[in-house]
């Protein structure tokens, strides 16, 4: 980290003066033990000093409640005896057993893991897309790639706000623009419909419309992120082998295959468990587009749900502690997938 | 079907001729797909914001009569939205304006607080050997990652149990906590960049830790720290999971993130005057945007918002 920074300094050979006059002292870290411990005892407490205040916050404001949430899924609370709760009472995995045995969990989980996934995957293609678009710079080209970042800094309450009366059945343009202009039968209620039925080359299908909107809402939101991200590593890549690929007579698509992806899979890969990380603890989105109804509720939306409309305390610990060791799982497992890919490569 | 001409001619020669007609196809198409994606893309990302505006300069009778108007024509331009979203609410109006100085104070107070205490941080984690370094580096980054609705269930009880519900102050203490793990990451890998030697050579010169921090470290890092500064400010200020379980029962203390999804669940209030919330909601933070996207850019990436 810090040695990174260690370039060419001016004051590089004054700091190793100290060392010459100790004849035969060995290697040069042995050769001035008690400057060293000194100096190094002073860094020390520095160091520590200097870090305390964030220490403090975190462990009250974060490590001390996360510990007690887990002491929480342990114990039968609900918001009417919350006064004498604290962190020891009588532990019971009875909780887990209700969420586990309840209806809804396994389907809240398969949404959250679908909405990850396919919010994830759509955001990283649709950032690729857009990273690539824009590589070859044009007149106006900065001020493009500034508003394409506006989804992803926005507020997240005016974004589905806008979203919301865009998708109005009544008045929204989006189905105002369907009826009107493409001939839809009826306005679709994008947010509150459960399944749409579509037909498809004369196949009815059922789609999950709200789950399909929550997901291109997340896509729309987060698509920034990776467009970011993948045109600063799109501008490390060398000019050189491109240019050689295209003397070799590639053609732009060989370009990408070859030449690109492979240079942008890393970058990829990373965003990837950074994006699904975030879409799968999302509480926010979802809550605020269709509250989880229709199909979409997700295991934070249910956590949150019963926190505050249940008050089981309990069952909400549970869960949300369920959500946190699920996802270190599967990150867990993905990393191990990744890294012996990487190897193999 | 009839045999393409390219493939009776000599082996050697199609192969090259297909290659380059194959490249000439995509590069033609490319050509047309390039500028057409672009537009699509700008329109889906600028589109929601100008339709935004629109609606908060129209009236909700004017919108169901005609939803499908991209423009507001003069006669039609209602400023009356605004005056209605910000008025305080015993003059008839929504608030607004309580919201946003509630915003204002929380999203400030968590810069101050947060810098206050990342800046120190930052640099004790990138430039000194102390003990426990690395665990610390490493707790900050699982901080980083955790899911906040697991950490939004001790803090609801805990502050339900104290009373502290529906207090700034709490809000405050939470963010600050959120936010200083991130701080402390982009900090650190700016601090990494700056020369020891300059450190040092102030060291020689007879500066204490503390002189060469304030003197040194910290001008050469004030770019760092004011690009973190505003993305600080615009997670606080767009923040609503927290702003929801601690402040929603007290009216007077609500952000406007959390007013504006409040009120918009209620039939009462028009759309329209809504949209104008929401453009109220949006544009501090895209006018700071713009404002400083070029110092911007660099701390989304180097630590983005963790959402």
């Amino acid at each position: 980290m810090s040695q990174v920074a260690d370039g060419p300094g001016v004051a590089g050979p004054a700091a190793q003066l100290p060392a010459e006059p100790e004849p035969g002292g060995g290697p040069r870290r042995g050769g001035r033990p008690r400057r060293r411990s000194v100096r190094s005892r002073e860094e020390n407490r520095a160091g520590l000093t200097l870090i305390a205040p964030t220490v403090a916050i975190i462990g009250v404001a974060v490590v001390l409640p996360i510990l007690w949430a887990i002491s929480l899924a342990f114990q039968r609370v609900r918001l009417i005896n919350i006064r004498g709760t604290g962190f020891f009472g009588d532990y019971t995995l009875g909780n887990f057993q209700d969420v586990i045995t309840s209806p809804g969990f396994g389907t809240a989980l398969l949404t959250t893991v679908v909405y990850s996934v396919c919010g994830t995957a759509l955001a990283i293609g649709i950032g690729l897309v857009a990273a690539l678009a824009l590589r070859t710079p044009f007149r106006g080209r900065g001020l493009i790639r500034a508003s394409l970042l506006l989804p992803y800094v926005a507020p997240v309450v005016a974004a589905t706000f806008v979203w919301t009366t865009m998708l109005n059945p009544q008045f929204g343009i989006v189905n105002w623009f369907g009826t009107t202009v493409l001939g839809w039968d009826a306005p679709v209620a994008f947010l509150s419909d459960r399944s749409l039925p579509v037909s498809l080359l004369g196949v009815q299908v059922e789609l999950p419309i709200a789950l399909l909107t929550v997901i291109c809402f997340e896509a729309w939101r987060s698509f920034p992120f990776a467009f970011l991200f993948l045109t600063a590593r799109l501008q490390a890549v060398p000019d050189v082998l491109d240019e050689a690929a295209r003397i070799d007579g590639a053609t732009p698509t060989q370009r990408f295959r070859h030449i690109l992806l492979p240079q942008l899979m890393p970058t990829i890969a990373v965003l990837s468990v950074l994006r699904f990380i975030w879409t799968f603890n999302n509480f926010d989105d979802i809550y605020l587009l269709t509250g989880g109804g229709a199909g979409t509720e997700v295991v934070s939306v249910r956590v949150f749900d019963y926190l505050t409309a249940r008050g089981d305390i309990g069952a909400a610990a549970a869960q949300a502690l369920m959500l946190a060791v699920i996802l270190a799982v599967l990150v867990t497992v993905y990393l191990r997938l990744f890294g012996r890919e990487e190897e193999q490569a | 079907m009839s045999t393409p001409v390219l493939e009776r001619a000599p082996a050697g020669g199609a192969d090259r001729r297909r290659g380059s007609s194959r490249d000439r196809v995509e590069n033609a198409l490319l050509k047309v797909l390039r500028p057409v994606v672009i537009v699509l893309l700008l329109l889906a990302a600028v589109f929601p914001f100008y339709y935004m505006v629109l609606l908060s300069f129209r009236s909700l009778d004017s919108l169901l009569q005609d939803p499908g108007a991209l423009v507001v024509s003069a006669d039609e331009l209602d400023l009356s939205t605004y005056l209605d979203v910000l008025a305080p609410v015993s003059q008839g109006g929504q608030g607004f304006i309580t919201f946003m100085r509630n915003s204002l104070v929380v999203s400030l107070a968590t810069v101050a607080l947060s810098l206050l205490v990342a800046v120190p941080g930052a640099y004790a984690v990138s430039r000194l050997a102390f003990f426990g370094r690395r665990q610390i580096s490493a707790l900050f980054l699982a901080v980083y990652f955790f899911p906040s609705i697991l950490l939004a269930v001790p803090l609801f009880v805990f502050f339900t149990q104290i009373g502290l519900r529906g207090s700034l102050v709490g809000l405050l203490v939470v963010y600050v906590s959120q936010v200083v793990a991130v701080s402390i990451y982009t900090l650190r890998n700016y601090f990494a960049t700056i020369p020891v030697s300059l450190e040092e050579a102030a060291a020689i010169d007879g500066a204490s830790r503390l002189q060469t921090m304030r003197r040194i470290s910290l001008p050469l890092a004030m770019p760092a720290i004011v690009s973190n500064g505003l993305f600080v400010f615009m997670i606080a200020w767009n923040e609503f999971l927290f702003a929801l379980l601690f402040l929603v029962e007290r009216r007077e203390s609500w952000t406007v993130s959390l007013g504006l999804s409040q009120l918009s669940g209620s039939i009462e209030v028009p759309t329209t005057v809504l949209m104008a919330g929401s453009v109220i909601l949006t544009l501090p933070i895209i006018v700071l945007f713009f404002a400083s996207e070029r110092l911007l850019v660099g701390g989304l990436t180097a630590g983005a918002e963790k959402g």
